[in-house]
């Protein structure tokens, strides 16, 4: 309702020009290119499908384990999500900002290292079983269900609790005020405020994280594996890559989308604004939950999630820091390769959402095509870089050697990847830049691409560069489509650490982990200061 | 009977008010003055959700400078966010009450009779976005009525509404405050608002709140500071 009216607005407020040409024709291609990469793939997928063979017992406990996990890991997440963020908005203490700036890393964080860091922490050798094998108990098993689940959590609590946290801080520092005022305790304001905002928000937290969980495949290629704990995607991985079974490949894929596709429309669908109108930046002053429990409960929980969140990647550090100067040679050409393809993928991603996002901002002015396509933009989210993968693969097969082009193609399933991201970045800036100053640049007569140059790009570079940051980091870490196209004698930096870790190498793989983290940062801190240069704009 | 700052400190970024007064119980007063002068932020001190930098805050001789704001003896009321959006008139006035909303039948009839006296009888079940911005202050007024407060101020609550509409809003509000024997602070820009519903004007300028004064008296022959505000 809230966007519709929106749009009607702003329909009202559109100045009678043309659509733009540039614009049109920029985010159609785009837009060809993404629908291409998503629903083309499916379709050459798709017809490789034989459906008479149906699934083997095999794939089914596959499919029964992917949902289950995911579910299982959503419902964690959130639900630890909630009362974290609720306290991260009601208390104030030292290294809050640090803590909520945090809470962004393991988004970024490569799965591979995230693992790596989790094994050193709840593995067999880790520092939980040492300190139960001393008691005379048995160490911990991680591998299976509970550590793709224990994975997932850690990765997708952060994610939840930032937005839920920004759910808490969309509530207008006046209604705390005025529940104040008239005596609201903790208990009213959760009723009268919070379970409102909650109501809106923790849906679409939700389902983003069990999409999340659906399509993550490190995290299951490393800690899961076996006939009790395959996923989908894992399973369309073995079949191309061990049984070369294009059609069970191709089966499993189509599954894959249509529950991928199902969840993200049901989390565009929920994940609407809420009712409350977005009052300050800064955390509002609060003058409930002062009660004594409450403090101690907060406490306590802060305390716990940052240990939790914390402490594999603190051990990531201090093991890798050692190796690092003594990391094998096989390392160097794969950091390159994962240079060459991050920083490709950064950029296309970026020109794809920039596209995307202009030509919804044209069309929001005239047709309600313009939520369809948001629509198809976030529809990158559903497919999986193994339905990608597979679809180029036979699209390419006939054509030329697919693993001759494992670069261009690990390019190309990236940038898409990273795309529903960077488009939820770009989109609101341009969109902001476009009302505030797009008719006033046309009232002094700017058009196209000086219009675009003088008055748009300004406003939206610092999100243009955060956008190309995140993706470059996600891609530089990124253990996906890679694993499938690599011959032998080719990796990247995620692949090479996994191959380390898969032949024991822990030392080689920790150090590898760290200079991992450390390019992922440092790309996404280049990318995203350069959006920030000689920014004096607010 | 009164509310005493002493020596009170105020600070607001760069800019400080101090104010070292007493206000009589029973007056309907004007906080005159510049804006940006700390008319606001003296009422937002009174109502405890601003801490002072120094100073103490005494009503009827009892220190209340550190008192939670739903101790205080205060009602606020603003330009906007008076209202809770996605709650009915009928609960945003129901808060006044019981903030879980649990009310008994005679409750109930407590918020309608409410409603009724602002005008707005059978508007129980709108929601904010449903009904005006005059309308939407006649809820907060309905609530401010509930809670019976012996004092209420206002920060500019009718600023957005027509001189006619204003007039209407501040006579309601008069009435109100008369009936239940209480205190009115207001904050206002306009000389003919304050002569219009005020006995006594509290002048904030340069920093500084001065003692308040009969408002007729203080407009017929005002000081430099005010005359330079008023642009006489």
């Amino acid at each position: 309702m809230v966007n519709r009216a929106q749009q009607i607005i702003s329909a009202r407020q559109g100045h009678p020009s043309r659509p733009s040409l540039f614009k049109t024709l920029t985010g159609s291609a785009a837009l060809l290119v993404v629908l291409l990469l998503t629903l083309g793939t499916v379709v050459a997928v798709g017809t490789h499908a034989t459906v008479g063979r149906g699934f083997t017992p095999a794939d089914w406990a596959a499919i029964r384990f992917t949902v289950t996990q995911a579910l299982l890991s959503a419902t964690i997440s959130v639900a630890i999500a909630i009362p974290t963020a609720r306290a991260l908005a009601r208390r104030r203490f030292r290294g809050r900002q640090v803590m909520v700036a945090l809470l962004g890393a393991p988004f970024i964080l490569p799965a591979i290292v995230a693992v790596l860091g989790i094994v050193s922490i709840w593995g067999r050798s880790g520092l939980i079983s040492d300190g139960l094998t001393a008691f005379g108990l048995s160490p911990l098993n991680i591998y299976g269900f509970s550590g793709v689940v224990l994975a997932h959590v850690f990765f997708n609590l952060p994610l939840a609790t930032r937005m839920i946290l920004q759910g808490w801080m969309a509530v207008p520092a006046e209604h705390f005020r005025l529940a104040a005022e008239l005596g609201f305790t903790s208990k009213d304001v959760n009723r009268q405020l919070e379970r409102p905002m909650l109501r809106a928000a923790v849906p679409g937290a939700f389902l983003l994280v069990f999409l999340l969980c659906l399509t993550s495949f490190a995290v299951a290629l490393s800690l899961g594996g076996g006939p009790r704990a395959t996923t989908i995607e894992l399973a369309i991985y073995q079949a191309l890559r061990f049984d070369f079974d294009l059609s069970k490949a191709a089966l499993l894929s189509m599954l894959q989308f249509a529950l991928c596709t199902a969840t993200a429309g049901a989390t565009l669908a929920l994940a609407k604004p809420t009712a409350f109108s977005i009052g300050l930046d800064h955390p509002p002053a609060r003058w409930d939950g002062t009660e004594l429990s409450t403090r101690l409960m907060d406490t306590t929980l802060l305390l716990t999630v940052a240990l939790f969140l914390f402490a594999p990647l603190v051990s990531v550090i201090l093991r890798g820091l050692p190796p690092l100067f003594a990391l094998p040679p096989q390392i160097w050409p794969s950091l390159l390769n994962s240079l060459l393809i991050a920083i490709p993928a950064a950029l296309l991603a970026t020109a794809l959402a920039l596209a995307l996002a202009a030509l919804i901002t044209e069309l929001a002015r005239r047709t309600r095509a313009a939520a369809l396509l948001e629509a198809i933009g976030f529809l990158a989210l559903a497919a999986s870089p193994f339905v990608i993968g597979t679809g180029l693969f036979i699209l390419l097969n006939p054509v030329v050697d697919p693993f001759r082009l494992a670069l261009p193609i690990t390019i190309a399933v990236n940038a898409t990847m990273s795309l529903p991201f960077a488009l939820r970045i770009l989109l609101p800036a341009l969109q902001r830049a476009e009302d505030h100053y797009g008719r006033l640049g046309a009232s002094l007569d700017m058009t196209g691409l000086t219009l675009f140059r003088i008055a748009i790009w300004p406003r939206i570079k610092r999100a243009a560069g955060f956008a190309a940051g995140l993706s470059a980091a996600l891609s530089m870490g990124d253990l996906g489509v890679i694993a499938l196209f690599a011959p032998p004698d080719f990796a990247t930096l995620p692949l090479t650490m996994y191959r380390l870790m898969a032949a024991y190498q822990m030392e080689a793989a920790a150090g590898a982990a760290l200079l991992l983290v450390g390019t992922s940062l440092a790309l996404f801190w280049l990318f995203d200061r350069g959006g920030r240069l000689d920014h004096n704009i607010r | 009977m009164t509310i005493t700052f002493d020596r009170l400190e105020l600070l607001q970024g760069e800019f400080s008010l101090t104010a070292d007064l007493q206000i009589e119980e029973g007056h309907k007063i004007a906080l005159l003055g510049p804006s940006g002068g700390g008319k606001s932020t003296l009422l937002a001190a009174i109502a405890g959700f601003k801490p002072p930098q120094s100073g103490r805050i005494l009503w009827r001789g009892e220190d209340i400078t550190n008192t939670h704001p739903a101790q205080r003896p205060v009602t606020l009321l603003f330009q906007d966010h008076n209202l809770f959006p996605h709650l009915s008139a009928a609960q945003n006035i129901g808060l006044g009450l019981r903030p879980d909303l649990k009310l008994s039948r005679t409750e109930h009839d407590t918020v309608a009779r409410a409603l009724a006296r602002v005008g707005l009888e059978g508007h129980g079940p709108k929601r904010p976005a449903e009904m005006s911005g005059g309308q939407q202050q006649r809820v907060a007024i309905a609530r401010a009525l509930l809670r019976d407060k012996p004092i209420l101020m206002l920060d500019e609550p009718f600023a957005a509404l027509g001189p006619a509409l204003k007039q209407e809003m501040l006579d309601l509000v008069a009435e109100i405050v008369d009936a239940a024997k209480a205190t009115l602070l207001m904050v206002t820009h306009q000389p003919e608002d304050a002569i219009h519903i005020s006995d006594q004007t509290l002048l904030i300028a340069n920093g500084k709140a001065h003692a308040p004064q009969e408002t007729t008296a203080l407009l017929a022959n005002p000081p430099e500071v005010l005359r330079n505000y008023l642009g006489q």
